[in-house]
Formats: C-alpha cells, sequence, structure tokens
C-alpha cells in the first residue's frame, strides 16, 4: 500500500509563459512557475540568469524602468496583476519587497516602520504604535530598538537596518513577502538571524528569496527554482534539487561544474 | 562530463575515488589470499593475509576521514554527495569484508595444524565467485554502471546456494566418521564467511544504484509496509 | 623614478598647489584689508541705519540695505516656486532622452549664459514696456504710467530670470543625489509617486535645494546691471512703499559713489564702508550656504 500523494499547496501567485524583455533584449524567457502558498521558494542561478528581473516582475518593480515590457500571465489568487482591478499601488501593498542592500529612509526607526501604513492612510498614533510594534516584533527586532525608536534608523549595524527594513515591509501585512538576496551584505550571525526569521515567517506568508548562495537557498526554502540565461530550467522541492536533480544544468551548477 | 570549476575540488574527489579502489583491491586480495591458503595448506600465506589486514583498517580511517573533511569544507551537493555518503557506506563494508577474510586465513591455520581433508572443490567455486561478486560490484562503482551492480545483486542467489550445497557436504562428512568433525566444521566456517563476503558486495551493489540513481532501493520488502 | 626623485617631484607638486591655494586666499585678504583700512572708521550703527545726507558725502545707508533686502526678498519668491517644480519636472516626470526635457535643458544652459546687462534690457523691454505698459492700457486712466516704469517688482523678476538657471541646476543636483534605493523602497511599499517625492526625495533634497536658493540670492543681491534700468534709483527720499515704487541698492549705491561722487576724497570712507557692507552680506550669505552643504554631507556621511 502507497502513501497517498498530498495535494500540492495552493499557488498564491503563479506566471504562464512570462517574458521580460528590456528593449530588444529578452531577459526572462517563457517561465512557468507557480509559488506555492505560505512556503519559501528559492530561486537560484548564476550572475545575470534572470532571476532578479523575475522577482521584480512580480510586483511591477519593472514598471519603473524604462523600456522594460512583459508578455504572458503573472496572477496573484488567480487573477491577472494587469488587471484593472489592481493598480501597481494597490498590488505593491499586498505583494511587498525587500532589496538586497538594506536601504532604511533618513527618518527614525518608528517613522521608517510606519511609512508604509502612513501612505496607505493610517493616521491614528495608537493604531500605528500598536502595528509598528507588531512589525517589529515580526522581524525580532523589537526588543533591540523598543527604547530608541525616536532615533535615526541609520545608526543601526547592517543586520539590524536589514530587519528593520524587513519589518517595514511587513507593516502593511502583505501576503507575499519577495527577498532579493537580503543577507548578501551581513555576516555570518546576521545571516543567520535572518533565515530564522524567514523560517518563522513563512508561517503568514508566501516568501520569494533570490539568492545567490545556494546553501541558503538549501537551508531556507521549500520549493528550489534554477533559472538559467532568462530561462527555468528546472523547479522542485528543494531537497530534491540538491540531492537528486533531473536536469544535468541544475547537477552542473549545483555541484559547481559551471563556468 | 564537465568537471568541478575547483579544480582542488575535483582533484579531492578523484584522491577518494582511487583511495576505495585501492582499498578494494586490498581486500580482494585477501580473500583470494586466505582461500588459497586452504586450498594450498599455505600457513605463511595465512599469516600474511592477518598481517595485511591491519593496512585495510588504516585505510578504512583514512577514506573516512578524507569524507568527513569534504563534507565539511565543500558541502557537496546531489551527485557529489551522494557519492561521499555512499563512500561512507561502502568503507564499512570493505572493512567487514577483510575481516572475512582475517576469519577465512584463521580456518586455514587452524586446518593445517590437522591432516587434509578430501579437497572440497565447491568451497574453492564459492570463493571465486565471493571474490568475482565484490569484483563486479567495485567495477560498477567505478562506471555507474547500474546494469552491473544488478548483475551483481542477481548473483547473490548462487552464491547462497553454493554455500548451502558445501553446508550440506560438511553435514555428510561429519556424519561419514567422528575424527571429520573438527575440521569439517572449520571448513563450514570458512563457507559460511565467503557466503557473508558475497552479502557485503551485493549490499556495495545496491549502494551503487543508489548513487546512480539517486533512490534508495534498500529493504524493498520493509518499505512497502510503510 | 629613484626614490629621491619621487620624493622631490611629491614635494615639488605640494608646494604648487598649496602656494596656488595660498594665492587665492591671499587676494581674499588683500581686497579685505583694503576696503577694511579704507572704511572701517565710517562703520558705525548710525551708518547703517540712517538715510544719506548732504548729496551723498555724510548719513548712512539705510535705504540701500532696506532697498537690497525688499528686492532680494521678492526675487527669491519669484524665483523659488518656478526653479524647484521645473527642475522635478525634468528629473522626476520627464521621460528619458524627451524633446521636451532635452530642449528645457539647452534653454537653462544658454540662460546661465547671457550676461547680466541684457537681462537688463530685456526686463526694460518686456516687463516694463511689454507687460507693464499693457496693464497700463488696460487698469490706468488713460495718460498715466502706473506700471509700465522702472518698479522693484520688475527688477525682482528680471533677477529672478537671471538666477533661475542657478536654483534648477543646485535643485536638480539634490534630487539626483538622493539615492535611487530609498525611491524603490518607497515605491515598494505603496506609495504613489507623489507621496514618494512628498516625503522621501523632498526631506533629503531639502539642504541641497536651500543652498541653491542661497546661492541665487547671494548672486542676485549684488548683480547691479539688470536692475539698472528695471527699478533702482539713486537717490529716493522715502523708503519704496508698494511693489511699484523704485528703491535704492547697495550694489549700485556704490558705483554712484564711485564715479558720480563731487567730492572724491570726501566720499572715499563712504564708498569703502558701503562695500565693506556689501562684501560682508555676500559673504554671510555664501557661507550660510556652505555651512548647511557641510551639515548636510556630514549627516549623511554618519548615516552610512
Amino acid at each position: 500500500m502507497t502513501t497517498p500523494v498530498p495535494a500540492p499547496a495552493p499557488a498564491k501567485m503563479e506566471t504562464r509563459s512570462l517574458e521580460i524583455r528590456y528593449g530588444e533584449k529578452p531577459a526572462v524567457k517563457d517561465v512557468s512557475l507557480r509559488l506555492p502558498d505560505r512556503q519559501v521558494t528559492a530561486l537560484i542561478g548564476p550572475s545575470g540568469c534572470g532571476k532578479s528581473t523575475f522577482l521584480r516582475a512580480l510586483n511591477r518593480m519593472n514598471d519603473l524602468i524604462p523600456g522594460a515590457s512583459a508578455d504572458g500571465e503573472i496572477l496573484l489568487d488567480d487573477k491577472s496583476i494587469y488587471a484593472s482591478h489592481l493598480d501597481a499601488v494597490e498590488l505593491r501593498r499586498r505583494v511587498g519587497m525587500v532589496f538586497q542592500k538594506s536601504n532604511p529612509f533618513p527618518k527614525s526607526i518608528f517613522e521608517n516602520v510606519a511609512y508604509g501604513l502612513k501612505v496607505g492612510g493610517l493616521k491614528d498614533r495608537a493604531a500605528l504604535a500598536d502595528r509598528v510594534e507588531r512589525s517589529l516584533r515580526g522581524a525580532a527586532l523589537w526588543d533591540e530598538v523598543k527604547d530608541r525608536l525616536g532615533e535615526s534608523a541609520l545608526g543601526l549595524s547592517g543586520g539590524q537596518q536589514q530587519r528593520l527594513c524587513i519589518a517595514r515591509a511587513l507593516a502593511i501585512e502583505p501576503e507575499v513577502v519577495l527577498m532579493d538576496e537580503p543577507a548578501s551584505a551581513l555576516d555570518p550571525i546576521a545571516t543567520a538571524k535572518i533565515e530564522d526569521l524567514i523560517h518563522e515567517l513563512k508561517a503568514r506568508y508566501t516568501i520569494v528569496i533570490v539568492t545567490h548562495n545556494m546553501q541558503q537557498a538549501a537551508r531556507v526554502s521549500d520549493q528550489t527554482a534554477f533559472f538559467y540565461m532568462g530561462e527555468l530550467v528546472e523547479v522542485g522541492p528543494t531537497e530534491q534539487i540538491f540531492t537528486n536533480p533531473r536536469q544535468q544544468r541544475t547537477e552542473d551548477y549545483v555541484t559547481g561544474k559551471f563556468g | 562530463m564537465a568537471t568541478h570549476t575547483d579544480k582542488a575540488y575535483e582533484a579531492e574527489l578523484r584522491s577518494l575515488r582511487e583511495k576505495l579502489l585501492e582499498m578494494g583491491g586490498l581486500v580482494e586480495a585477501a580473500i583470494s589470499s586466505s582461500v588459497r591458503a586452504i586450498v594450498e595448506r599455505d600457513t605463511a600465506l595465512a599469516e600474511g593475509v592477518k598481517t595485511k589486514d591491519r593496512e585495510i583498517n588504516r585505510m578504512e580511517v583514512a577514506i573516512d576521514g578524507a569524507c568527513r573533511r569534504i563534507l565539511a569544507l565543500r558541502q557537496p551537493a546531489a551527485s557529489d554527495l551522494r557519492f561521499i555518503t555512499t563512500a561512507l557506506k561502502i568503507v564499512v563494508d570493505l572493512e567487514r569484508m577483510g575481516d572475512l577474510a582475517v576469519n577465512v586465513a584463521e580456518r586455514a591455520l587452524d586446518l593445517n595444524r590437522a591432516p587434509p581433508l578430501a579437497p572440497n572443490h565447491d568451497l574453492a567455486k564459492l570463493a571465486d565467485l565471493a571474490e568475482a561478486q565484490l569484483k563486479k560490484a567495485l567495477d560498477a562503482f567505478v562506471t555507474g554502471d547500474v546494469g552491473k551492480a544488478e548483475v551483481v545483486m542477481r548473483g547473490d542467489e548462487l552464491i547462497d546456494a553454493l554455500y548451502l550445497k558445501v553446508f550440506n557436504d560438511m553435514i555428510v562428512l561429519m556424519m561419514e566418521d567422528g575424527k571429520n568433525i573438527r575440521r569439517a566444521t572449520s571448513l563450514m566456517f570458512a563457507a559460511k564467511h565467503l557466503e557473508r563476503f558475497g552479502d557485503h558486495a551485493t549490499n556495495l551493489a545496491e549502494m551503487v544504484v543508489y548513487m546512480v540513481r539517486g533512490t534508495d532501493i534498500r529493504h524493498p520488502r520493509s518499505r512497502q509496509g510503510s | 623614478m629613484s626614490v629621491a626623485t619621487r620624493k622631490a617631484a611629491g614635494a615639488g607638486l605640494f608646494a604648487v598647489t598649496g602656494a596656488a591655494a595660498l594665492l587665492v586666499v591671499a587676494m581674499l585678504v588683500v581686497i579685505l584689508v583694503d576696503v577694511a583700512r579704507g572704511g572701517a572708521a565710517r562703520l558705525s550703527w548710525e551708518f547703517l541705519s540712517a538715510a544719506p545726507e548732504e548729496g551723498m558725502m555724510a548719513g548712512g545707508i539705510f535705504p540701500a540695505i532696506y532697498g537690497t533686502a525688499v528686492m532680494t526678498l521678492m526675487m527669491t519668491v519669484a524665483v523659488m516656486p518656478v526653479g524647484v517644480l521645473t527642475a522635478v519636472y525634468l528629473h522626476e516626470y520627464a521621460p528619458a532622452r524627451s524633446r521636451v526635457a532635452g530642449a528645457v535643458r539647452v534653454a537653462i544652459n544658454n540662460l546661465a549664459g547671457v550676461p547680466s546687462i541684457v537681462f537688463g534690457l530685456f526686463g526694460l523691454g518686456f516687463f516694463i514696456q511689454f507687460v507693464g505698459g499693457g496693464l497700463d492700457r488696460v487698469l490706468s486712466e488713460p495718460g498715466t504710467v502706473t506700471y509700465g516704469k522702472p518698479a522693484l517688482l520688475w527688477a525682482a523678476l528680471t533677477l529672478a530670470i537671471l538666477t533661475l538657471p542657478v536654483v534648477i541646476v543646485a535643485t536638480e543636483e539634490a534630487l539626483r543625489a538622493v539615492p535611487r534605493e530609498h525611491r524603490d523602497a518607497s515605491l515598494a511599499l505603496g506609495a504613489t509617486k507623489s507621496q514618494t517625492l512628498v516625503r522621501v526625495v523632498f526631506p533629503q533634497a531639502l539642504p541641497g535645494i536651500l543652498t541653491g536658493a542661497i546661492l541665487a540670492v547671494a548672486r542676485g543681491a549684488g548683480e547691479v546691471a539688470p536692475i539698472l534700468f528695471t527699478g533702482v534709483a539713486y537717490f529716493l527720499p522715502e523708503l519704496p512703499n508698494s511693489a511699484w515704487s523704485q528703491f535704492m541698492h547697495l550694489g549700485y549705491h556704490v558705483y554712484v559713489l564711485a564715479t558720480q561722487s563731487p567730492d572724491v576724497e570726501a566720499t572715499r570712507p563712504l564708498l569703502y564702508a558701503t562695500v565693506f557692507v556689501l562684501l560682508a552680506l555676500t559673504f554671510a550669505l555664501n557661507l550660510l550656504a556652505i555651512s548647511i552643504r557641510t551639515r548636510t554631507r556630514r549627516k549623511a556621511a554618519a548615516g552610512h
């Protein structure tokens, strides 16, 4: 008697035959990828393989780049993110992003975390304070900064700044969090804290993380997608990608035979 | 076939493979010598097998260390990971096989103190088969050939059958004449050691299949229960 | 090159560059010392607060200070909004390589190169005769000239156009200095472009914009040629009381004292003292701009 195969988790976001060009050059070709709800998907691949471009398409940050165009479908909860009911601003409230180099505003810690809420229209001071505290707790930063919320965010260490950026992104309570190499500029201890945080966050958020560091992808993700030259070569459960990938190119990349 | 960009890593893996084959060769020689020591009643040869076993044990330690080093420093993935974990297991089987060769050599020493029994060709044949199983399994390991590994796995039946025959022959010998008991028992033990030797070779072959295919095919009957 | 030659070359370069820097400082010191020596004696509170008397040979320069201040203020109010908004359009909204943006930039560059006397003529022809004349035709009693003559407003507007390139360039530089990552972060949090501009970009660019304003003010306060035909007067009995009045001006006052005084010896101390005040004003404004810029840079450096 064989164990029943569990039904696949519903896809929070999905792309179908996505193609992204910068002018004439295609950066992402024919990528169809499911991003399961409340799981961590890691995107790996060598430099220039299109993984960051793909990530930025998910919250339409590519719209800001002149000359960028996209074909194919990107779906959030089975509805296209380009549909008229959802403008880019509203989309970005549901799909948040944490960038590679931490970029806190030159404002106080409180103002940084409250920023997204304020531009969203929340004015009540008590509500703001409450949401800020919750987000900072969610990012495992509250205890370190609760006595200095009014101080400049730029006074924090690199790892703290990145966690602040995560708290800032979480404050608006998105459904999906996109992370572009969130720990690449951090030391090993700070990296470990971020990875631990990701592990806690996935109970509530769908997370997509781009990383150069294969071991980080292996540690942190449920599903790994390997990109090469703009194409999605292989996607599968992380354990399978790192013990027994199906594609030779994936095998070569993962074992360090590229180059 | 693509090689690792890091040439030092590539060299470490190659060195590990070579060490394993070297150890396999030592074990092959050991079992062959130990059976010859019985058949040709060569005490010196038997002593030699016992001494050479120390070399086999040294290699086990060295290979274990090399595997640990690669695990710690290289974080191997996919086929490399499967290779390292297989190597760690193969080395255990090889070391046991070396011990079995020593056991056979001790039977030889024991038998040589007493007058010879009628030569048992089946024992020699069993030895040849067992040695051949190891050779084929190592061959499958080197070439990554699942077909060869499967041949080894199927060949275990023949070894079991031959062992049973030797066992029965020895029983008959013992029943014929009480003075034969001691020597027949020694030969029976030797045959048992050779049968175990064959089992280890089969283990090796199963692990080669995992290493190549990435699917663990061991203990098929136990799996179905889960 | 041997070690000795390298050392000699290094020392030589240091000496030459040091000498050049010293020369600049020396020139400034010479000017200041000369002016101070000539006019410090005449400086007093009375000098600064009283009106001129006896045909400019005695009394103070208060009306000139007042006129300069009022005109500069009006100029600032006129130039800042237009300059800042133009820079915002160019940097934040104009699509890359747009023809309109390119044309605007060309216009700004050319404007910056126009000689100031030409601005004066422009001010006369456009503001006074065209705009002022037009207003007169529509609003004034026939035969009277209320708007179509030299006035504070026209002088201020002329100077505003002259200092416009300064403000635009300084503002654009300030906007450019705001890192792209902050804009991206703001947009990624669901802010609109205008919210990003107001909440993130402007606060960071503000010191730079202020610096631009102060530089414009410093330049505008000292320019004499553009106001020659557009509003300044040599001697007025009263302080200007409306946008349509004429006014006295420190720079112009210096010119007049130097060239049209009946008694050169008597007016020389006055002249030097006036120059001193004018220089002090310019220096103070420039120092203010520099200090703001330095403090901003230091804050930015400490943060990263």
